[in-house]
């Protein structure tokens, strides 16, 4: 076994993932290239709503990926950060709107 | 002050190092194609030159900053420069050339004694001129205060270094205090009409990545450094043009400090672009050494990589039908103009 469950290097091997369902694969990754083609939002926009997403799902992978991606659209340290915090809020804000509903239950059953 | 490769003693000051680490195997033990092969299999390999349109001259390698990219490996310790009568045979190459534009760089081209005078001389040959000049110069002595006047009388076209619009990448880079004082400079050069609306009188920046990463698109950068620096610095300028950084000399030794060398080789070798690869520089410019030795490119200069034996290698000897049926020397290095959307001292080439 591996000592560790990521391995950088596995990053470059994504593609390999149609030996074991080209047909899948292949539908995915014309998809994927089609949602990060220059559209209404533009690709650096998309590079950093990835990296922000990369943070949520906390995926190594992506992290490092999307880094590179948004230097190379040419995003700034500063947006880049911005974006991260972007994820953090809504990730904080989900679990904390849910206070709501602790306290409507606390309402209810509470004299 | 940092020092230059050569002056500390470094390894890769010696070129044929640099050579031996750019084909040596991957740590993986395989070997990443080689640049001519990738060619050949275009039909462009022997790679030929179209025409000769730009003369390049390097006059010198002695700089007041010691940018950690640099690939001159320039700096104040580097006293290699050119002399007037080295220029004076440049000259008489160029009166008897078709050249339609002359190049000069450095280190800081300014730094020279001569390089008033040389301005002057190219200035009556009726050609055009760029002088790259890395704007903290200007504001590094008095002595210097007056160039954006001078390169306004020569209708100098100004090509300059602004890696990003930001003190902290800019910095990183080309060191502390570079930002604030190129962008009194960029003042300085807009204050004669340099960049502005209306002016002839050009003023080009250049953009490279302050990393182990390519360049984003030309034009998107250009509009975004157009817009922060005029909100930011009320700074304007004419054309972005965005550079890839080629792995040689003081690059290259980051990019082995920092474990990057093999990611960004591979990275190059991915991006290999064939429309790059038909338009790369070395195909209608020709580089002169502070020593009056010729080179395909700038790079190859640094490499001490000289024009095929085929055709003269001193400027002395200059004879254009010959050099236009020499065979360009390439290495591995080369991938760094043919990735992605390519690159040149003129910006991308795809
Ligand atoms: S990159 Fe330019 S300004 Fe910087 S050290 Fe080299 S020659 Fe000088
Ligand atoms: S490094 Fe020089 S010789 Fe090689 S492709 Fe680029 S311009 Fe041509």
């Amino acid at each position: 076994m591996e000592k560790t469950y990521y391995n950088p290097q596995d990053l470059k091997k994504f593609g390999n993932i149609s030996e074991f369902s080209p047909g899948l694969a292949e539908k995915f990754f014309s998809y994927y290239g089609e949602v990060f083609a220059e559209g209404e939002l533009t690709a650096r926009e998309k590079s950093l709503i990835a990296l922000a997403v990369a943070h949520t799902v906390q995926c190594p992978y992506c992290i490092d990926a999307y880094t590179v991606d948004s230097l190379e659209k040419g995003s700034t340290e500063g947006q880049m950060m911005e974006a991260i915090h972007v994820a953090a809020a809504i990730r904080g804000g989900a679990s904390l709107v849910h206070g709501v509903q602790m306290m409507n239950k606390v309402k209810e059953i509470v004299m | 002050m940092q020092q230059s490769l050569k002056k500390s003693n470094h390894q890769l000051a010696d070129t044929l190092i640099q050579l031996e680490v750019l084909n040596q195997a991957t740590q993986q033990g395989s070997q990443f194609p080689a640049f001519t092969q990738k060619l050949r299999g275009l039909n462009l390999f022997p790679l030929k030159p179209t025409h000769l349109d730009i003369f390049q001259v390097n006059v010198g390698k002695m700089c007041n900053q010691v940018c950690k990219h640099c690939h001159v490996d320039a700096g104040p310790d580097r006293k290699e420069i050119m002399t007037r009568a080295t220029m004076q045979q440049c000259l008489t190459a160029i009166a008897a050339s078709s050249v339609r534009t002359v190049d000069i760089t450095g280190g800081a081209p300014e730094m020279n004694p001569d390089f008033r005078w040389f301005v002057e001389e190219i200035s009556k040959l009726g050609r055009e001129i760029i002088v790259r000049c890395n704007l903290t110069i200007i504001v590094a002595n008095k002595k210097y205060h007056d160039l954006p006047a001078f390169y306004k009388t020569h209708n100098v076209h100004v090509i300059s270094s602004l890696p990003y619009f930001s003190a902290m990448r800019t910095d990183a880079q080309r060191g502390q205090g570079v930002f604030e004082d190129s962008i009194k400079a960029l003042k300085m050069l807009n204050a004669v009409g340099y960049g502005q609306e209306g002016s002839d009188l050009i003023l080009d920046l250049v953009y490279n990545p302050s990393g182990a990463f390519l360049p984003a698109r030309q034009a998107g950068l250009e509009l975004e450094f157009k817009k922060k620096l005029k909100a930011g610095f009320g700074v304007d300028f004419n054309n972005l043009f965005a550079i890839t950084n080629l792995p040689i000399s003081r690059f290259l030794d980051y990019l082995i400090q920092s474990n990057n060398y093999e990611t960004y080789m591979e990275k190059l070798v991915m991006a290999f672009n064939p429309a790059a690869a038909a338009n790369v520089m070395c195909r209608n410019t020709l580089s002169v050494g502070w020593d009056g030795y010729l080179y395909d490119c700038d790079f190859n200069q640094m490499l001490e990589l000289k024009v095929s034996p085929s055709a003269p290698q001193h400027i002395s000897a200059f004879n254009e039908a010959a050099l236009n049926n020499r065979n360009i020397v390439l290495n591995q290095h080369c991938y760094g103009c043919t990735a992605g959307a390519g690159s040149s001292c003129g910006g991308t080439t795809a």
